[in-house]
């Protein structure tokens, strides 16, 4: 009796599935359309949707970079999939026919690093908590793509980062850039500052207009990273979400959201609020200009709430 | 699971024969679920099913974590209600829990693993027999059954088996009184190979009074709850109460057991985010 049960709910999720890939097949070639754009000397980036993953975007929702130097290119995260780094690649050559030297990532997020077959051939570096996080999530991450964006995934398979970084300044031409290795956002993240021309490359640890994320976060340490962005004498802040900005206003815009949020659902616990309704809390007008607003305030919620609770509730027995 | 399943096809194939008529004026399911037919016939056993926005479920539209889901079933709208249930369709054991809300508001919230996208139920009996059922979709990454609990990479986890925290909040001006209960259990699904079901199957909130210790709800819950299990419930403590008892047991015959004080003089009740308008199921 049991057979015929087990098989038709297989059945329904090959069905389910075969209906949803139905429509990206459908669309013919797809891709990118990558375009840099010049934000600084030698210095371009890729800008993203601020949207969350899609079918319609094909999880191009960052904002990957690369800087020419006299060395040879330093490429900034590899997007999130095979075929955006491929594209990303072919890009890159129509600036320059300098070899790529070396690619940075920042955070274990899957559009931080599932291009990274395309840059197989060159050193791949991250921060050893990231290299870990890959490998122990990298696998679930892939898939989840695979589930939300589709076909873009096509090939795409986990490659980890080959060489671990810490703390450093690194000089490639002309350029420095001094490697920041904190940890909020997720356990591991890696902000790039090019000394040579100003630019922060802040992976995950600023979100500018667009509604922070935080499947990893450890909120108190994130508002640290905060401080220590703060600290910096920067001329561009590239945030891996988000609007770029020749100031630190998004700091302090990812500041405020983070202590919104985080005091709110402290308060909701406490005043006897259930994690489901806390789903429908309000959000102040102010938020209104980050982008996918509710449904980021969501996935906090899912984030944040159980630990909260977990260390509110006193014991009775 | 096995049991579960030859348990679930063999009463649905029972009912099928024995009332079509009635299946085949039954509503269709508004969530076109391909499984809504076998568990109506299972889990309402013949007795009127109505949808009705009345019953409030709120679950997220996207399920961030599937072994963590919140979900909450809210049928304050319909007045008395007997019994309450929650389903996830397309789980290996759809069936989530039972309510027995007694006294109480009927009003459930918990969280539940879900194993891949699924409708997500809650339904309310009412006196008259008939089931007034409500849902939303959630999608989901999956695996959220089949995943071992995270309880079990603590080498002490055993020691802890069983330990409550809980907190009631003074009744509001609606008299109900808003009760927390988390329980560290790992409420394992048995779907994992070498890890035997194990989870909690009842929880009774009573009342301690000098009159003796009337009950005032009920959970049966089954295997989608999540790994320590937290509830929310809107209870209606009687006006001598002492404090509050809860009893439970898991399957393999372990009890809980946990005296709740009373809320400390000047607590304030719970928030309350109750619509003043019109019903609703959230699933955005």
């Amino acid at each position: 009796m049991s057979m015929p049960l087990l098989r038709r709910l297989a059945l329904s999720t090959v069905l389910a599935a075969g209906l949803m890939s139905g429509g990206a097949n459908a669309a013919g070639t797809l891709t990118y359309d990558l375009k840099p754009t010049r934000i600084a000397p030698d210095t371009y980036v890729f800008e993203g949707s601020t949207k969350h993953f899609t079918r319609a975007n094909g999880g191009n929702i960052l904002n990957s970079g690369f800087i020419v130097t006299a060395d040879g290119v330093i490429v900034i995260q590899t997007g999130p999939s095979r075929r955006y780094g491929e594209e990303m690649r072919a890009a890159i050559r129509k600036v320059t026919e300098k070899p790529i030297r070396k690619v940075f990532v920042s955070n274990l997020h899957p559009d931080y690093w599932l291009g990274n077959q395309a840059f197989a051939d060159v050193p791949v570096a991250a921060l050893p908590g990231t290299i870990a996080g890959i490998q122990e999530e990298g696998n679930g991450i892939a898939e989840n793509m695979y589930r939300l964006v589709g076909d873009w995934m096509r090939g795409t398979e986990v490659t980890l980062p080959t060489e671990p970084v810490y703390g450093s300044t690194v000089k490639f031409g002309d350029h420095r850039l001094r490697l920041i290795p904190l940890s909020g956002h997720t356990a591991a993240d890696l902000m790039i500052l090019d000394e040579s021309t100003g630019v922060l490359f802040s992976g995950g640890v600023v979100f500018c207009d667009r509604t922070p994320t935080t499947p990893h976060a450890t909120v108190a340490d994130w508002l640290k990273e905060l401080d220590a962005v703060d600290a910096l004498d920067l001329r561009l802040l590239v945030p891996n979400h988000g609007h770029i900005r020749p100031d630190k206003a998004c700091v302090a815009q990812t500041r405020d959201w983070l202590t919104w949020l985080d005091g709110t659902l402290r308060d909701a616990v406490s005043s006897g609020l259930d994690m489901a309704e806390a789903l429908e809390l309000p959000i102040p007008e102010r938020f209104q200009v980050l982008d996918v607003l509710r449904e980021e305030y969501r996935r906090s919620v899912a984030h944040l709430w159980p630990k909260i609770e977990q260390a509110s509730l006193p014991r009775v027995n | 699971m096995r049991y579960a399943l030859r348990h679930m096809g063999l009463t649905g194939a029972m009912l099928v024969a024995a009332v079509p008529a009635f299946a085949a004026s039954s509503p269709s399911d508004p969530l076109k679920s391909v499984m809504w037919d076998i568990l109506r016939d299972q889990y309402f056993a013949g007795a009127p099913v109505v949808f009705d926005a009345a019953v409030k479920v709120t679950a997220p539209a996207a399920a961030e974590d599937t072994r963590a889901v919140p979900l909450s079933v809210d049928a304050t709208a319909l007045g008395q209600v007997v019994e309450m249930v929650a389903i996830a369709d397309l789980n290996p054991f759809p069936l989530v829990l039972r309510y027995h809300p007694g006294t109480a508001a009927p009003y459930i919230a918990t969280r539940i693993k879900i194993q891949q996208a699924t409708a997500v139920r809650g339904a309310a009996r009412t006196a008259d027999g008939v089931w007034h059922v409500s849902g939303v979709l959630v999608d989901a990454a999956g695996g959220g059954c089949s995943a071992p609990p995270a309880s079990y990479a603590q080498k002490d986890w055993a020691d802890h088996v069983g330990e409550v925290q809980a907190r009631l909040w003074p009744a509001g001006e609606d008299g109900v009184a808003r009760l927390r209960l988390r329980i560290r259990h790992p409420n394992d699904t048995g779907l994992v190979d070498g890890i035997p079901a194990y989870f909690v199957e009842t929880l009774q909130v009573d009342a301690q009074t000098p009159g003796g210790s009337p009950t005032l709800a009920r959970i049966d819950s089954l295997e989608p709850v999540s790994e320590n299990p937290v509830y929310s419930l809107d209870i209606r403590p009687p006006p001598d109460a002492t404090a509050l008892i809860l009893r439970g047991r898991d399957n393999q015959g372990g009890e809980i057991h946990a005296t709740i004080p009373m809320p400390p003089p000047g607590a304030k009740p719970a928030m309350s985010l109750k619509p003043a308008g019109q019903p609703w199921s959230v699933g955005q």
